[in-house]
């Protein structure tokens, strides 16, 4: 049995706005092509912990961070790194489908053209295997030109995935992506990120546990910006070794 | 609220409670009251609809009546010769072709100038400045400069375009003072363009890996364009209409030649009117030329605005 790589990992990881403390030494290790979820009750951190992964927390001004966060053993944190890089390489898929006021082709090529491809056949061929990945193709495949705005909410979201994927980036980190989304929405999404792990390392954030138990390798309890307890997800939701994370799973508290 | 509810299950109870005289009449004075509350209401309800109602009539009758007025008073001088001729014996034969053409340039020279600097200062004080002293200033600044009155912004631009920048009385001095007065109407719409653009697209961008001018340049910017048009769309039809800033600056009572160059002087519209009504030599017998030349004022103003209007719904409908 392969040991399994380390692709990213936080180490002793602090983070304040302003004066509040939301993050208290959190050390993880995220595997590669494994699927990491971060569970826990509202406001405990785990979104703050999921965005100082491609430093999206950079966008808010009295925020710090202290501790590291590796990208494959080396800390994006450091200033050396280049940001605008690092977030091509760690992809985005936000809680509420968010496509742009574009087409749907224009949506999924955008990230191709901010980072400099040219050649229409490129981009041409890697929207549709994106479009493909994401199982959306068959469904906008007549449509392409048409505005991202006209399709439905579970559209729209497998859209935003599609428009992470064709940038091509080693992780994914996913928050909350389908909780804006009806059942067999959030059915296509979690077959989706099965189908995805082979290719991605993916880092989910879910209020919803079985949701987790679904989907996941790994599991990460989170409560009042501590880490509780990280294990495989079925020991961890079979076999939990704290309490605490009993009472959670068991719905004693949430 | 209490009282309402009590009311309520007092009138249930009254239904069935026959023998209770005292408390009747007590219900039923309360009922009275309630009845007549809701009935109050809904009177201010429907008074309050048909004023709001009233206002936006008077609002379109008062613009009926103005083109009205000047119809009736000016039409018959809008002929062919009118607009495409010169004028001749004093003003009082021949046409306003050279105003037509003035204000067109002045118009387009205050856009040309205005609304990059607008834009751009609008970009950088809601992207880009960090909250602070400076930028308070900076605000403040620009909402005062909105106060100014016009006839001030002609003497400022005589003072700095005209004599210290050494221009002349020319289109170009006239229309940076035009573009000066017009740039807080162009910044403030801008602006609250920019903040309308959803966060959340600006976050899908960097997240994609996009740099922030990038984001800016090819999300918000295209996202906020109606909105920024329509504050053009303001700005620039105020700037075109106005006298006393082109007074000093660019505009004269008579010019022989059609403007050739950024440094001549222009007549203009608006200007043209004031001269006519005030100074002119047979003001009465001249009086149905200042109308059609009001008439041909507005109709600019108006196509203006109507092929900035229609470009704009053009531009939502391919956004949405």
């Amino acid at each position: 049995m392969n040991e399994p790589k380390i692709k990213m990992a936080s180490k002793n990881l602090d983070f304040y706005y302003d004066n509040f403390k939301a993050l208290h030494d959190i050390s993880l290790d995220i595997y590669q092509n494994q699927v990491t979820a971060l569970i826990g009750p509202s406001g405990c951190g785990k979104s703050t912990f999921l965005r100082c992964f491609n430093r999206m927390n950079d966008l808010i001004p009295v925020s710090r961070v202290e501790g590291s966060v590796f990208l494959d053993k080396e800390d994006i944190y450091s200033p050396k790194i280049d940001v605008v890089l690092l977030r091509r390489r760690i992809g985005m898929v936000f809680q509420k489908p968010n496509p742009f006021p574009k087409s749907i082709f224009e949506n999924v090529a955008y990230g191709m053209r901010v980072n400099g491809i040219k050649d229409k056949s490129v981009i041409s061929s890697r929207v549709e295997t994106s479009l493909k990945n994401s199982a959306l193709w068959d469904e906008v495949k007549d449509r392409l030109y048409e505005s991202a705005l006209g399709l439905s909410g579970g559209q729209q979201q497998r859209l935003c995935i599609a428009r992470a994927l064709a940038v091509d980036p080693e992780v994914l980190l996913m928050d909350e992506p389908a909780s804006a989304l009806d059942p067999i929405a959030t059915q296509k999404i979690e077959e989706l990120i099965g189908k995805l792990k082979e290719s991605f390392t993916i880092i989910i954030v879910t209020h919803n546990m079985q949701q987790a138990a679904r989907v996941s390798d790994v599991t990460a309890f989170f409560y009042m910006g501590k880490l509780i307890e990280v294990n495989n997800t079925e020991t961890l939701f079979t076999r939990p070794a704290l309490q605490q994370t009993e009472d959670y799973i068991t719905g004693r508290f949430g | 609220m209490n009282s309402l509810f009590a009311s309520n299950s007092t009138l249930i109870d009254f239904k069935n409670i026959q023998s209770n005289q005292p408390q009747n009449t007590e219900e039923f004075k309360m009922d009275k009251i309630v009845f007549s509350n809701n009935r109050f209401k809904k009177i201010l309800n429907t008074a309050v609809f048909h004023l709001f109602r009233g206002a936006a009539l008077i609002n379109g009758l008062a613009l009926f009546i103005v083109v009205y007025f000047m119809a009736s008073n000016g039409l018959k001088a809008i002929t062919w010769t009118f607009l495409t001729q010169l004028p001749t014996d004093s003003m009082t034969k021949g046409g306003i072709l050279p105003c037509i053409i003035g204000t067109l340039c002045l118009s387009l020279g205050a856009i040309a100038i205005a609304f990059p600097v607008g834009v751009a200062s609008a970009i950088y004080l809601s992207e880009y400045a960090k909250p602070g002293k400076i930028l308070r200033i900076i605000r403040l600044g620009i909402n005062n400069l909105a106060g100014v009155p016009s006839v001030v912004f002609g003497l400022f631009g005589l003072a700095f375009f005209v004599v210290w920048m050494n221009l002349g009385v020319s289109i170009l001095a006239g229309s940076l003072t035009l573009a000066a007065m017009s740039l807080p109407v162009i910044i403030g719409s801008t602006e609250e363009a920019l903040r309308s653009v959803p966060e959340t697209y600006r976050e899908a961008s960097l997240g994609l890996g996009a740099t922030k001018w990038q984001t800016i340049y090819k999300v918000v910017l295209p996202s906020a364009l109606p909105g920024i048009l329509t504050g053009g769309i303001l700005g620039i039809s105020r700037a075109a209409g106005e006298t006393a800033p082109i007074m000093f600056t660019a505009a004269v009572f008579y010019t022989p030649y059609l403007p050739s160059s950024p440094f001549d002087e222009i007549m203009a519209l608006p200007y043209h009117i004031y001269v006519l009504a005030t100074a002119g030599t047979d003001i009465e017998a001249t009086r149905h030329l200042q109308y059609g030349t009001a008439i041909v004022l507005i109709a600019l103003v108006f196509s203006i605005n109507l092929a900035a209007i229609i470009y704009r719904s053009k531009l939502r409908r391919k956004m949405s």
